[in-house]
């Protein structure tokens, strides 16, 4: 089988990382081999498959033997449960610096050093927020990621983030081979989340490939620093990870998407109730002349 | 203070009349807060030292005096080198505008290069706007039949991705699609100007044979690549031309500037002139092999040949001095089946005969040396060659697999016993070392003058003085025309060296009466 890169974006805090090992752990277990490319400074995208509070990142490695041509592949690559290979490229503190520039570092360095081999099944970019410069869609570039997934809840926020990544997609696909492969759902447990996010999905011209329900064996395992595969596999939820593993393996649906104008995502927001209607007659009124308006 | 036309005076010595010297004097008198000499005369002492010279080498964070340039500097050098080629930096404007000073202050000819100029707006929101009208400007005014990309720090720092841009910009029709557009990230914060002409070289065949590997076979040209790498001294392309001809080899030079780079002033000016063809890179695959001269500096073209080409790229080593060039035509010799004629032999044979004839002269001089990595490497071979002793040898930009091979050519050889190879460090750590283990000679670019300067200041017996043999060459005249590989280079490097000695030996000899016991008319 050919390798698969593919790259999980999605708004800050909505679950990327976890998703993304939980879902790896479910791929691994399938058998596949796969390598996780955490993009992002915090590093914490490799740390439940490694039980480790962060690994030590390329960056970090750099800066300490001077320059990123000092590391060999084994300073930087650790290998965890199931045989994952895990790499975080690191970057620095919030506030100084390039987090971006980090990335495209971390990457070529892996190309560079030969961590693309054969051997794997899957490489998966755990990217940082939203794609804010060039540097974050280092991992969509030609001949790198070619599926994106786009983990998302029924939230607002995290639906605005989602059309606006994939206006990203949009840029590079015009001139290479990278396509939007669907949506994650990570369930806030917000009123019809399933068909809210599904009806996103159908406009934005992709599938939303799997609901995953919230759990809170989730966090259990987290505190562990484990996922739910390896912490208690059969819990229900770890189910619920191997089917999104599988879907995955079996999907074929990859898309240039057709993201959505504001107008359209607040229609969508409105219509399932999580928008009022704005209403313009009270735009720039203080309570004083609405008093007297009344 | 002011000048007629007739007798107009240059800096020196206008400066040192007497108003000017007044003007000097008031200066740093009232103005500079300069510390009294005596103090400055001790500081600067105090830089000469061992314990100076300790503490210079634990530096940690700061260079001082480089000696290496940045990566689109290389890169541009490299795109010189093909037909009617514009290199374009993808970036900002100044750092354009130094790579044309920088090579026309050595070239002395103008340097036709284009930046794609990205402003504060660039930087917040992408450069594929710049790259957009920079392609289509750059283009219309004037007209390339092939634009190589490259980029500075800006457009590195922010992720702008060459391959999209480039590709929107032919989908959007600003440029049209057939249009040869190389390219090549090339961040300056990473390696040197020889890590840019890799990559530009790199790029470029990529662009060009990628993808037309079919019909392709090695070997089914009969002829031989040759891949100079960063490579300033032009002789040295003529001389690669020469030996090729004498032997009756078919050979691609890729990537050859001589011709745009020593336009001759017949009252035409031309923004292109010679070049490697395109037509030529696309028959590269087909060659029996490809040599690379500069094999430090080329790791990526020889990863790329090696896996793409899938020819054998036989290893040589740079063609200096007189082993290494035999290594070279044999090489050649042995791929091709041309044997090396007698011309060549003959070549060979005068430089043996100048080597004997000079030997006296150099053997046990000691010779402090930097520069680029194969370039250093080969003058070492050939300094080794003619009993002259290296003692600090020093690369910038080289790794540490590149030190041991240095460590051990030097431990093979009795004049090498006194060397030390010293990797990432800069023109102030070699100062240092000048101070504290005088050679006799530095060879170097021109930056080395003031190495020499400081030297002669604590004392005429300290003076090192410099043998400008390298890149940059900028208060030398016509230097970069010289030839430094293959028995010619070889001539050149011993003549000159073996006349700095006697040059030398003549300025201490020249007292009357008192040295010029010594001051022989016949050396």
């Amino acid at each position: 089988m050919a390798l698969r890169q593919c790259a999980i974006y999605g708004k800050g805090g909505i679950g990327k990382s976890t998703t993304t090992q939980n879902l790896v752990a479910g791929l691994a277990e399938l058998g596949k081999k796969v390598m996780i490319v955490g993009c992002d400074p915090k590093a914490d995208s490799t740390r439940l498959i490694l039980h480790a509070k962060a690994q030590d990142t390329i960056m970090h490695l750099a800066a300490d033997a001077g320059s990123v041509e000092d590391l060999e592949l084994e300073d930087v690559l650790r290998v965890g449960y199931a045989d994952i290979k895990c790499v975080e490229s690191g970057g620095p503190e919030p506030g100084v610096g390039c987090a971006g520039r980090g990335v495209i570092t971390a990457i070529n360095f892996l190309e560079e050093e030969g961590a693309y081999d054969d051997e794997l099944d899957f490489v998966f970019y755990d990217v940082l927020g939203d794609v804010v410069c060039g540097g974050f869609a280092m991992p969509i570039r030609e001949n790198k990621a070619q599926e994106i997934y786009i983990v998302v809840s029924g939230e607002m926020m995290a639906m605005y983030a989602a059309n606006n990544i994939s206006k990203g997609i949009v840029k590079y696909a015009s001139s290479g081979g990278v396509r939007l492969a669907g949506l994650i759902c990570n369930s806030r447990n917000t009123a019809r989340e399933d068909e809210l996010i599904m009806e996103l999905a159908r406009q934005l011209g992709t599938q939303m490939i799997h609901f995953v329900p919230r759990d809170n064996v989730v966090q259990r395992a987290e505190i562990r620093r484990m996922t739910v595969i390896e912490y208690d596999p059969s819990a229900k939820q770890a189910d619920e990870y191997r089917q999104l593993a599988q879907k995955i393996i079996d999907n074929t649906n990859f898309v240039v998407p057709t993201p959505i104008s504001m107008d359209a995502l607040e229609d969508l927001l409105m219509d399932f109730g999580l928008l009022d209607e704005e209403d313009e007659s009270i735009v720039g009124k203080s309570a004083t002349e609405e008093v007297a308006a009344a | 203070m002011t000048q007629t036309v007739d007798q107009i005076k240059p800096g020196y010595p206008l400066f040192l009349d007497e108003d000017y010297q007044a003007t000097i004097t008031n200066k740093r008198e009232l103005s500079e807060e300069r510390a009294d000499q005596a103090k400055l005369d001790e500081t600067f002492e105090w830089t000469t030292t061992k314990e100076y010279q300790e503490l210079n080498f634990a530096r940690e964070a700061l260079t001082i005096n480089p000696a290496k340039a940045c990566q689109p500097l290389g890169a541009v050098l490299c795109a010189l080198g093909f037909e009617k080629t514009l290199p374009y930096v993808h970036g900002s404007q100044g750092c354009v505008a130094y790579f044309r000073t920088y090579f026309n202050r050595h070239f002395k000819e103008p340097i036709a290069c284009v930046s794609d100029s990205m402003t504060e707006d660039a930087a917040v929101f992408g450069g594929q706007k710049n790259m957009f009208d920079g392609l289509e400007n750059a283009k219309a005014l004037y007209k390339p039949e092939m634009i190589a990309v490259s980029t500075t720090c800006m457009a590195e720092v922010i992720g702008d991705d060459l391959n999209a841009f480039i590709s929107n910009s032919k989908k959007e029709g600003h440029i049209p699609a057939e249009f040869p557009t190389p390219f090549a990230h090339t961040p300056s914060f990473v390696g040197s100007h020889t890590t840019g002409w890799d990559n530009m070289f790199e790029g470029t065949m990529r662009y060009f044979t990628l993808n037309e590997m079919e019909n392709k076979a090695v070997g089914s040209n009969g002829k031989i690549n040759l891949v100079p790498g960063f490579e300033t001294y032009l002789g040295n392309f003529r001389v690669l031309h020469r030996m090729m001809q004498e032997m009756g080899v078919g050979y691609t030079l890729l990537s050859d500037p001589t011709d745009v780079l020593d336009t001759p002033a017949d009252g035409e000016y031309r923004m292109y002139d010679g070049g490697t063809k395109i037509d030529e890179i696309k028959d590269a695959p087909n060659a029996i092999d490809t040599l690379l001269l500069q094999p430090w500096q080329l790791p990526k073209t020889k990863k790329y040949i090696d896996t793409t080409w899938h020819q054998p790229v036989s290893k040589v080593d740079i063609p200096m001095g007189l082993e290494w060039t035999d290594d070279f035509l044999m090489k050649v010799s042995e791929l091709t089946g041309k044997a090396i004629p007698d011309s060549l032999a003959k070549e060979r044979g005068r430089l043996v005969d100048m080597m004997t004839d000079s030997h006296q002269w150099l053997h046990g001089k000691k010779f402090a040396l930097y520069g680029d990595a194969d370039f250093v490497m080969g003058l070492t071979k050939f300094l080794l060659e003619l009993g002259a002793e290296p003692t600090h040898v020093l690369c910038h930009h080289a790794n540490k697999r590149w030190k041991k091979a240095m460590d051990a050519m030097l431990a093979d050889s009795p004049y090498g016993q006194g060397a030390t190879v010293y990797v990432n460090k800069d023109l102030w750590h070699l100062r240092s070392l000048c101070f504290t283990d005088k050679p006799d000679f530095l060879i170097g670019n021109s930056y080395g003058k003031f190495i020499q300067r400081d030297t002669l200041k604590k004392g005429k017996a300290h003076e090192v003085p410099l043998i400008r043999i390298g890149f940059p060459i900028f208060d030398r005249h016509h230097l970069h025309r010289m030839t430094t590989m293959g028995y010619e280079g070889a001539m050149y490097i011993l003549t000159t060296l073996v006349n700095a000695v006697l040059e030398q030996l003549d300025r201490e000899t020249n007292e009357m009466g008192v040295t010029d016991f010594g001051y022989d008319l016949v050396r």
